[in-house]
């Protein structure tokens, strides 16, 4: 063999013709080697094998379960919201339910065109699907259709062979009895976006039929309501057939949590608001516990479960009275006369004599510019009582300037304005309270005395939310420091005293009595019950300058906004009431709200007719009117609607809903608040204009301009 | 004396290796059977039908003569030759690739039967190409030409395991027939350097794709990777002993790719454990050793040369099956040899086993003639 071992470059030496016989050897030789190298090949693999049955078999027998053993989350049913007597104010249902896993779908449009004729789905929620269809990632499930009846439930489930992808369950889906009327309070549950689950890489997430909390109550106590997912094990093919059940685990329902809301009360505000875009808060006077915390409109928590449609999306985000946003915590206003109370409190405090009066001629000069009253007529000599029912402005220009903004900023702070409560939502507003320090400290520059005159009628820098407005009218009722509260606690101790001389809150609360019962100026808003007398105070605060609109009427926008604060019955304060109406046109639109409302705290059936009556008027209840609205959309929009945003871009949209007025746009300067149209002497429009504006330069201007400049 | 009451025609028989193929056959069909969900239709029965009809097709395939081999060589190669041609037409035709052509009762590859027609033809020119030419050009040129003719049409179509089967039996019979060894070292060096290159030349997307995720199964756990990484689940969770028949869940649950078939060893090991795999490589090794038996006590240089190519095929087929699906090879569409379901590979096997008889026949003196 050696001899036929030659490289080409040693030809030359000629080596000797090869034989037959040589080829023969060299054959043996070589087919030694192939089999030693076929044996070696069979020892290799033996060993593999050996490897992998032997050595690996614990790694390959978990994989291998793994596979076989097919492990379905059951959603946890969420637990209830309830309200403070136990009745639901979130609840589940049991349902039938189909979603689409998109990594299992292998023909979309096929699988969708059927889907809709078993389904009897319109166009533009066929469209919502694609959009969603589109933007899911994996294994994220999109809800088809919940809410289904058997005979659709069960037309899909007997076609599932030809629909990869599409999965019918029954389960069990989130509830809210009062729709929108609990939208801001409770929030809303959705499936989780893809973020949800980059934060938290729970496979529950990407269960179909899961939802989690998205807004509100059900965002911030998620962990609380979510539960223990239950569980069933199968056996499954590879390509999700089963083929025998190995088990079920129940799931373990999340703990319910129950509010201080009154569920009842709640509802009849949200639809006692009606037509206009406001809140109600109403507040126990004795523990702080929130009876109601309304904010409409608003939008129905139980069409957002499913995501939030393409009508919905427009409908939503193209109404004015902005339903996105929960004017309750978000919503900051110009107080305007409901803080003359408070103003009047600090002036006791300052030790004022109640009795001590000032001469209200229509106005009063302030430097070298003259500050009208709402009442251009005047209203003659006025002492405090006086002061505050019939909301004279000068008498509070008069005496502000004698005690102080210090004082009144800290009685402001005293009675929760201004003050930040810990509430279970995200991105409160929490307004201002100005005082020189903050001026200085904001704008650099020094306090002005027409920065006084403007506080003391709610005007100017002051900005509130109605929560704070409800915790002020609590506290002049009660004297007690109460904080709203919003989960049920029936062992919280009481709240302290806020060390208010009884004399001086007496005196308000007659003062305030009288703004109803008396001479003041919401005569209308005396409640009909026999016996109970409620206090309260109107409000209403410019948004314009008397040179764009008088505020009365014009276009919506330019109205102005009507207060409302109230307690009742005003001798022995049980329950606080705030309402702000935005752009109502002054208070009128708001204290009828209120009478309504803590009517119904007295006597629901008398409250109730007066709602029923006022519905026939507006076209049915909330949900009837949200539906006629959606069916106008959907009919003159179908399909063609712009795409509704995904969870992030709808929360931005939210967002910036939700953000604040800049602050310093609300200093109005306008020395003549509007009025709060007292029955008694409505102000002719003429007489509103003449005083309009003696800085029709500054109404929109950051800063607040020179005094008659 | 028990001998003279066996027929002649029986006790002639190479009962060494008929009947531990008889054995792993009947075990494929156990294998096959419970790979059907415990039904003996659509592969069980038909695999040891077609193992009986074959194993007569062998038989008949023994007693043709050794020169009636040399004669057809050429024009057998031709045609198979003619054959590829006509597939990679029709396939063109028909748009898409093809590898068979339907023969109505079975459809036939004609690169699968190529396996043992390179065989047969470099076999032949090497007995009839005179000692001293060995170490000439004239004995590696034809050779490369007859190899490279069928190799590219193969690899054309693109059929890349068949091609290297086709290439790995012409180069063991070049490396037996005596050429010089310098000449495989170099080649050996040639190919690990051009094999990168042609990895990224000419290689198909998907045969790249191949490669790389045998690198790295992990890779890409539920594309191509998702066959090897299912394989080595189902042959480890099977440990020593299998799970027992009929209980394989990789292959009854469809995790498993191509059970019956390419992967028909994984359903097997999955079932039966790591002896079942030892028992399948024993006759696996009996057969081989058997054939190259056969192969060293051939008469001439033409059966020898025969002998050993048909060999080298069977243990092509067995070696590339078994290391794809332990992991040690990328995934190729090879099936293991009498086991693995399908026609077209159980009828190259026997063909090899057939003239892997014949030359034992020849072998034997009293047997060298023609009856």
């Amino acid at each position: 063999m050696r001899q036929t071992w030659t490289w080409p470059w040693s030809k030359q030496t000629k080596p000797l013709p090869v034989t037959g016989a040589q080829l023969t050897h060299s054959f043996e030789r070589r087919t030694f080697v192939l089999g030693m190298a076929q044996a070696s090949v069979g020892l290799l693999l033996a060993g593999r094998l050996t490897w992998l049955a032997v050595a690996e078999n614990a790694k390959y027998r978990a994989a291998s379960e793994s596979n076989r053993v097919n492990l379905t989350l059951i959603p946890p049913r969420r637990g209830w919201v309830i309200d403070r007597t136990g009745a639901p104010l979130a609840a589940n249902r049991a349902d039938f339910r189909v979603d689409l896993v998109p990594d299992r779908v292998v023909d979309a449009d096929a699988t969708l065109s059927t889907l809709s004729k078993l389904l009897g789905l319109t166009a533009d929620r066929v469209s919502d699907i694609k959009d969603k269809l589109e933007k899911a990632r994996g294994f994220q499930p999109v809800e088809v259709a919940s809410n289904l009846d058997w005979d659709k439930f069960a037309a899909v489930s007997v076609r599932l062979p030809e629909l990869p992808g599409v999965i019918p369950q029954r389960g069990f889906s989130r509830y809210y009895p009062t729709g929108p009327a609990v939208g801001h309070l409770v929030g809303y549950v959705g499936p989780a976006s893809a973020q949800d689950y980059e934060k938290e890489h729970n496979p529950l997430l990407i269960t179909p039929g899961f939802k989690i909390g998205k807004d509100g109550l059900e965002k911030h106590f998620e962990e609380r309501l979510r539960g223990v997912p239950g569980a069933r094990r199968v056996e499954a093919t590879a390509s999700g057939r089963v083929v025998r059940d190995l088990g079920t685990r129940e799931d373990v329902p999340g703990k319910p949590i129950q509010l201080t809301i009154d569920a009842g009360l709640q509802d009849y505000a949200a639809r006692r608001i009606g037509l206009e875009s406001g809140s109600v808060v109403v507040m126990d006077c004795a523990t702080g516990d929130l009876l109601a915390m309304v904010s409409m409109p608003s939008f129905d928590p139980n069409s957002f479960a499913d995501g939030i449609g393409r009508i919905e999306w427009k409908m939503l985000s193209e109404d004015d009275h902005v339903p996105l946003r929960n004017k309750v915590l978000r919503g900051l206003y110009p107080p305007g006369s409901t803080v003359k109370p408070m103003v009047a409190l600090s002036f006791l405090e300052a030790g004022l004599d109640p009795e001590a009066s000032v001469g209200c001629a229509g106005g009063l000069r302030v430097g070298n510019r003259v500050f009208h009253c709402w009442n251009h007529r005047g209203h003659g000599t006025t002492n405090m009582s006086k002061g505050i029912y019939q909301s004279c402005d000068v008498y509070f220009y008069h005496f502000a300037q004698q005690i102080g903004m210090d004082k009144i900023a800290a009685m402001a702070r005293r009675l929760g304005l201004g003050q930040e409560f810990p509430m279970p939502y995200p991105g409160q507003s929490y307004g201002t309270v100005p005082d020189p320090a903050w001026k200085r400290r904001k704008y650099g520059k020094e306090w002005a005395i027409y920065d006084t005159v403007n506080a003391t009628i709610g005007q100017g820098y002051m900005l509130v939310n109605p929560l704070q407005q409800a915790v002020m009218a609590s506290r002049l009722a009660s004297g007690l420091q109460l904080t709203p509260r919003l989960l049920m606690d029936r062992h919280a101790p009481r709240a302290p005293s806020l060390g208010i001389k009884q004399e001086h809150l007496d005196i308000i609360h007659a003062a305030m009595n009288e703004v109803v019962n008396g001479r003041g100026t919401a005569g209308k808003a005396r409640i009909p019950i026999e016996g109970v007398q409620m206090a309260g105070k109107t409000g209403t605060a410019q948004v314009v300058g008397l040179n764009i609109g008088n505020g009365k009427g014009g276009l919506w926008k330019h109205r102005d906004h009507g207060h409302f604060i109230c307690f009742a019955p005003f001798d022995k304060p049980r329950y606080a009431c705030a309402v702000a109406i935005e752009h109502g046109g002054g208070s009128g639109a708001a204290y009828p709200i209120a009478r309504d409302v803590m009517t119904f705290l007295f006597d629901r059936a008398k409250a109730m007719e007066v709602l029923e009556g006022y519905e026939k008027e507006w076209g049915g209840n909330v949900q009837q009117r949200m539906a006629a609205k959606y069916n106008a959309y959907a009919a003159k929009f179908g399909a063609s609607a712009p795409e509704a945003p995904d969870d992030t871009q709808a929360a931005e949209a939210v967002e910036a809903d939700n953000a604040p007025a800049p602050e310093p746009t609300a200093a109005q300067t306008d020395a003549a608040p509007p009025a709060p149209e007292p029955e008694a002497s409505p102000a002719p429009a003429e007489t509103a204009a003449p005083a309009a504006a003696p800085t029709p330069a500054a109404v929109a201007a950051p800063a607040p301009p020179q005094p008659g400049a | 004396m028990q001998r003279a009451y066996i027929p002649d025609f029986i006790a002639r028989q190479p009962w060494g290796v008929i009947l531990p193929l008889s054995a792993l056959v009947i075990f494929g069909g156990a294998v096959l059977y419970s790979a059907a969900g415990g039904h003996l239709m659509p592969w069980a029965l038909l695999h040891v039908v077609r193992f009986v009809v074959f194993l007569g097709m062998a038989m008949v395939v023994s007693r043709i003569p050794a020169a009636w081999y040399k004669n057809a060589a050429l024009p057998s190669y031709a045609l198979l030759c003619v054959l590829l041609v006509l597939v990679e037409l029709l396939g063109r035709v028909s748009g898409g690739s093809q590898r068979w052509l339907n023969l109505g009762f079975m459809q036939l590859q004609p690169s699968e039967l190529m396996k043992p027609g390179i065989v047969l033809v470099l076999a032949w020119f090497y007995s009839v190409l005179p000692p001293s030419e060995i170490r000439t050009w004239r004995a590696i040129a034809p050779a490369v030409v007859l190899l490279g003719l069928p190799a590219g049409l193969v690899m054309l179509q693109p059929d890349l395991g068949t091609g290297l089967a086709i290439s790995f039996g012409a180069v063991v019979i070049m490396f037996l027939a005596g050429l010089p060894l310098w000449l495989f070292i170099t080649g050996g060096a040639t190919v690990a350097v051009a094999a990168p290159l042609a990895f990224f030349t000419v290689l198909h997307d998907y045969q790249r794709k191949r490669v790389l995720v045998f690198l790295d199964p992990e890779s890409d756990p539920l594309g191509s990777g998702y066959h090897i990484t299912q394989s080595k689940i189902a042959i480890g969770s099977g440990g020593l002993f299998g799970k027992g028949f009929g209980q394989g869940s990789q292959s009854h649950l469809d995790y498993l790719p191509e059970a019956h078939t390419d992967f028909v060893f994984a359903t097997m090991a999955e079932e039966w454990g790591m002896i079942g795999g030892f028992f399948v490589l024993i006759v696996f090794a009996l057969v081989l050793r058997w054939g190259l038996n056969v192969a060293l006590r051939a008469p001439d240089r033409f059966s020898r040369l025969l002998a050993a190519g048909m060999v080298t095929t069977i243990f092509f087929y067995v070696c590339i099956n078994l290391m794809m699906v332990m992991g040690l090879a990328p995934v190729v569409g090879i099936p293991l040899p009498f086991v693995s379901h399908g026609g077209s590979s159980m009828m190259t096997n026997m063909l090899c086993i057939g003239t892997l008889m014949a030359v034992d026949r020849w072998s034997r003196p009293q047997d060298g003639v023609l009856r």
